[in-house]
């Protein structure tokens, strides 16, 4: 048992987010009467905080490289409203409209990109810029009314839902079967990684610490699954949103392009000397990021059915907010994807549980204020205690 | 005449791994301008960190008495209540303030916070004609020249009625004239009353002004050489300063000299704020296989600035010359085209430049060659820690685990890091700047097996360090550069420490 709590006291930091957003959900959960954690809600929670966290992924780079972007934000309204645009005025189909969404947004991250990375005007200049450009450009390229309603295959992109293969009548049984799967993938790769490490004469983790934690997160995934289940089952969007998560957990955690933007945020004129091309890659991040706003600005257009004016405002902050509760250093080399998506949950659980509870929206901006200072403040505390 | 003002006794300051003063004593008269010279890492700057209390009371054993009383402070604000102010070799200026707001920095002229500015403005411009500066109080410091700004260190310094006076190095940035300037000004100050302590490496200046000369050596105290009553002379303070048993700290190599790797030809370099400032000037070195080339020349004198032009760049503008490796001509325009050319830079500042400090060991060990760990742009975690394993072992590096983040190394561990990095590179020419800066005895000979593994192996080395001991221990060839240009060139057992000296000062 000793061993288990020093384990979790190493792994103090991502731990101590899953606990945060574990007690947030209980928390609401009483005080909803049940409501937070209802079928219904809780797909709602996914559809809702999706675009969010495909934002949190992007403004993670950005952040691990010690640099901040303003302009997701009206990237995201700005590629709806070109999408919405092209889809009602010129009568375009949902796979070109989409293909030209994201080419747009990668060109918006290319001139940021520019101007951050090769002219070296400070990101926050630059991003703050782009948020006054796009915007501005949504609002002309919208005549400043919105457009809709659009096709029914657009909009399948954030309401469909994975149709049940197996008939399954009160409840969705793919829905369950992928929560199986899912789950002996966790455990089967923990397992793998613990057998590395034990060859390689590492000490590993105890076996009671590895047991609990599989528990734990089998026990996480078959009760999302079960409530998604419940519910109309597995929406496309969580499928789109879990291959991000972890196609982009793989490329901070085992590639070359990864491991040089932590080097590069940790000390840039160290990896500088290192033969790491530091303006090329915060120039890709940038890119990076813009491909990921136009990807949320689609979702967040197929939900609301139609490109506005107003789309994306403060998404920006979300994303910022979700990085930083999730671990990540204002002074950049440190954050993990499994921090900005644990950030997210806190933010979406508590923007919804508040909802629900009938706090009004005013109150709700101080709470979440104060969440994002505390978070930061107790990380700084932690960090100044361990020096 | 002769009363003494400060005097530091047995002073005995502590590092991690490092005595950098070991009972060091000295006595400061008053009306003196008194000059301590030592070769870098001697201790004089530890030294006047002490009495200025950078270094707190209690941090250091022995005792201090200024005016005949024991003087204890914590700070420099305490130092400088006292009447003791010290001027860095960096200065402490504010760029876009102006003169006259710079010389009241933190001790300004001020009714409940509001700023009085006649009075500034007046004893600003006071103060200034008494040091010789004629210039607009209200330009700002970014306008005037270094020697100018030299000058505003000294006016602030006396702004807060001192009665001692340190200048660290206070010439190193200036021209011969400005330099004169300056000299000219402390002998003025000082038949006002002022003292003065003067840390300087320039011999002749040092020899111009003081009526006191303390020589320090590996943190312990010479000689304290008077004007009057002993016979000073440049020989004898360099033999003070250098003179140490040079046997047996060097380990043997056996390295085949083969052709030469290695040429930088007609390398000069600009300034890259100053327009018109050349840093190198047509520099022409050549190194070969297996061969162990040293670099000697002050702070200062270009050695890092020619290093980092060369490898990629990475410092400079107008960059002109050539680069040969193997006899051909080589890009190294990007760093990276410099590692793939076969270049190496372990760089002078393992903090700042040489090391991703929040990283772990197995980071920092494969970052300037992750190519070989992986395949198509994905990490084999396997390989990079059976790399980063080899290396802990190769290297004897004390750490928990290849996990650990290299800022809780010490700092001859964080050393081999860094060299660990570059070898893993297997370049063909090594250039190593101030490898063994800041770190033990002990590490300090496993730096130099390094080395001489390489040179066994037929790398070409090029060994850049401020401490002329080991220069003369571990070079086949010695460079000396003296303000950017190489000024001489000695094979093995050709030069003494004097005369190296000599050409760097």
């Amino acid at each position: 048992m000793n061993k288990i709590l020093l384990a979790i006291k190493q792994h103090g930091k991502q731990y101590g987010m899953v606990l945060a957003l574990a007690s947030i959900i209980i928390l609401f959960q009483i005080w909803t009467n049940g409501i937070l954690l209802r079928p219904l809600n809780v797909t709602n929670l996914i559809l809702q905080n999706g675009y969010v966290l495909i934002l949190s992924i992007g403004m993670l780079f950005i952040i691990i490289t010690a640099r901040i972007d303003l302009s997701v934000g009206s990237t995201v309204a700005f590629v709806g409203a070109i999408t919405a645009m092209l889809m009602v005025n010129f009568d375009m189909g949902v796979i070109p409209t989409v293909l030209i969404g994201l080419i747009i947004g990668a060109l918006i991250g290319a001139w940021q990109g520019l101007w951050t990375a090769y002219v070296g005007v400070p990101a926050f200049i630059t991003s703050l810029a782009g948020m006054l450009i796009f915007r501005g450009l949504t609002i002309a390229v919208l005549e400043g009314r919105s457009i809709g309603p659009l096709a029914p295959a657009f909009r399948a992109i954030s309401n469909s839902f994975v149709p049940d293969l197996f008939g399954g009548t009160s409840i969705n049984v793919t829905a369950i079967l992928v929560g199986l799967a899912l789950c002996a993938y966790v455990v089967g790769s923990d397992y793998m990684r613990r057998r590395e490490t034990i060859r390689h004469g590492f000490s590993a983790p105890s076996i009671g610490y590895f047991f609990a934690r599989n528990i734990a997160s089998c026990a996480g995934i078959m009760a999302l699954s079960w409530l998604l289940a419940s519910y109309n089952g597995i929406p496309t969007l969580l499928i789109l949103l879990v291959a991000l998560v972890l196609f982009y957990s793989f490329v901070t955690n085992h590639t070359v392009v990864g491991r040089r933007i932590y080097a590069l945020g940790g000390n840039e004129a160290a990896a500088q000397l290192s033969g790491v091309d530091t303006k090329k890659l915060v120039f890709l991040t940038n890119v990076n990021l813009g491909v990921l706003a136009a990807i949320a600005g689609i979702v967040f257009t197929a939900r609301l059915n139609a490109g506005t004016p107003k789309a994306g405002t403060g998404f920006e902050l979300d994303a910022i907010a979700a990085c930083f509760i999730g671990g990540a250093s204002v002074s950049g080399g440190t954050g993990t994807i499994t921090g900005a998506l644990l950030g997210t949950f806190i933010m979406g659980v508590m923007n919804n549980g508040m909802s629900i509870v009938g706090i009004s929206v005013d109150y709700q901006q101080a709470i979440k204020g104060l969440v994002i200072l505390f978070a930061v403040a107790i990380d700084i505390l932690l960090k100044n205690q361990k020096a | 005449m002769s009363d003494l003002l400060l005097e530091m006794r047995d002073i005995t300051k502590e590092f991690p791994g490092v005595r950098a003063l070991d009972k060091v004593s000295i006595k400061v008269n008053q009306g003196d301008i008194h000059a301590i010279v030592g070769e870098n890492g001697a201790g004089k700057s530890t030294l006047m960190k002490v009495l200025s209390g950078v270094h707190p009371h209690g941090s250091f054993d022995g005792t201090i008495y200024w005016r005949g009383n024991e003087y204890q402070v914590r700070n420099i604000r305490q130092s400088e209540a006292h009447g003791i102010a010290i001027i860095h070799q960096e200065f402490a200026l504010t760029p876009y303030l102006s003169i006259a707001e710079n010389i009241f920095l933190g001790n300004e002229y001020a009714r409940s916070g509001v700023i009085r500015w006649n009075e500034t403005k007046k004893e600003a411009e006071r103060l200034c004609r008494t040091v010789g500066l004629e210039e607009d109080v209200d330009t700002p410091i970014m306008d005037i020249g270094v020697g100018k700004q030299q000058l505003v260190e000294i006016v602030k310094a006396l702004s807060k009625n001192i009665s001692l006076l340190i200048l660290d190095e206070p010439t190193a940035a200036l021209n011969e004239i400005e330099s004169q300037n300056l000299l000219e000004l402390l002998k003025r100050l000082k038949n006002e009353g002022m003292t003065c302590v003067l840390i300087s490496h320039k011999l002749n200046e040092v020899l111009d002004v003081a009526d006191a000369i303390t020589v320090l050596r590996d943190g312990l105290t010479v000689e304290t050489l008077r004007a009057g009553n002993d016979e000073i002379s440049k020989q004898r303070l360099i033999r003070g300063m250098v003179g140490r048993d040079l046997t047996d700290r060097f380990p043997e190599r056996n390295a085949e000299i083969g052709e030469t790797v290695f040429e930088v030809q007609n390398w000069t370099v600009f300034h890259p704020q100053i327009p018109g400032k050349k840093v190198i000037d047509d520099a022409t070195i050549a190194i070969r296989r297996g061969e162990v080339v040293g670099l000697a020349g002050l702070m200062g004198a270009g050695r890092t600035e020619f290093a980092m032009s060369v490898f990629g760049r990475s410092y400079g503008a107008n960059v002109t010359g050539a680069v040969r490796v193997g006899g051909r001509e080589t890009d190294t325009r990007t760093v990276q085209r410099a590692i793939d050319g076969g270049l190496a830079y372990v760089s002078e500042d393992r903090k700042t430049l040489g090391l991703v400090l929040e990283n772990s060991l197995k980071n920092n060990v494969t970052l300037a060659n992750l190519d070989d760990v992986s395949e198509r742009g994905v990490i084999d975690d396997n390989r990079e820690i059976a790399v980063a394993e080899r290396a802990v072992d190769a290297f004897k590096i004390k750490c928990s685990s290849i996990r650990q983040d290299v800022v809780n190394l010490s700092g001859g561990n964080q050393q081999k890091v860094v060299l660990a990095k570059w070898l893993f590179c297997d370049s063909d020419v090594y250039i190593m700047d101030e490898p063994t800066r800041g770190i033990d005895v002990g590490a300090k000979l496993d730096v130099y097996n390094v080395i001489n593994d390489l040179a066994e192996k037929g790398k070409s080395i090029l060994f850049i360090s401020s401490e002329l001991p080991e220069i003369l221990g571990m070079s086949d060839r010695i460079y000396v550069m003296n303000k950017g240009r190489i000024v001489r060139e000695f094979a093995r057992g050709e030069a003494t420490q004097e005369d190296l000296l000599n050409l760097m000062i």
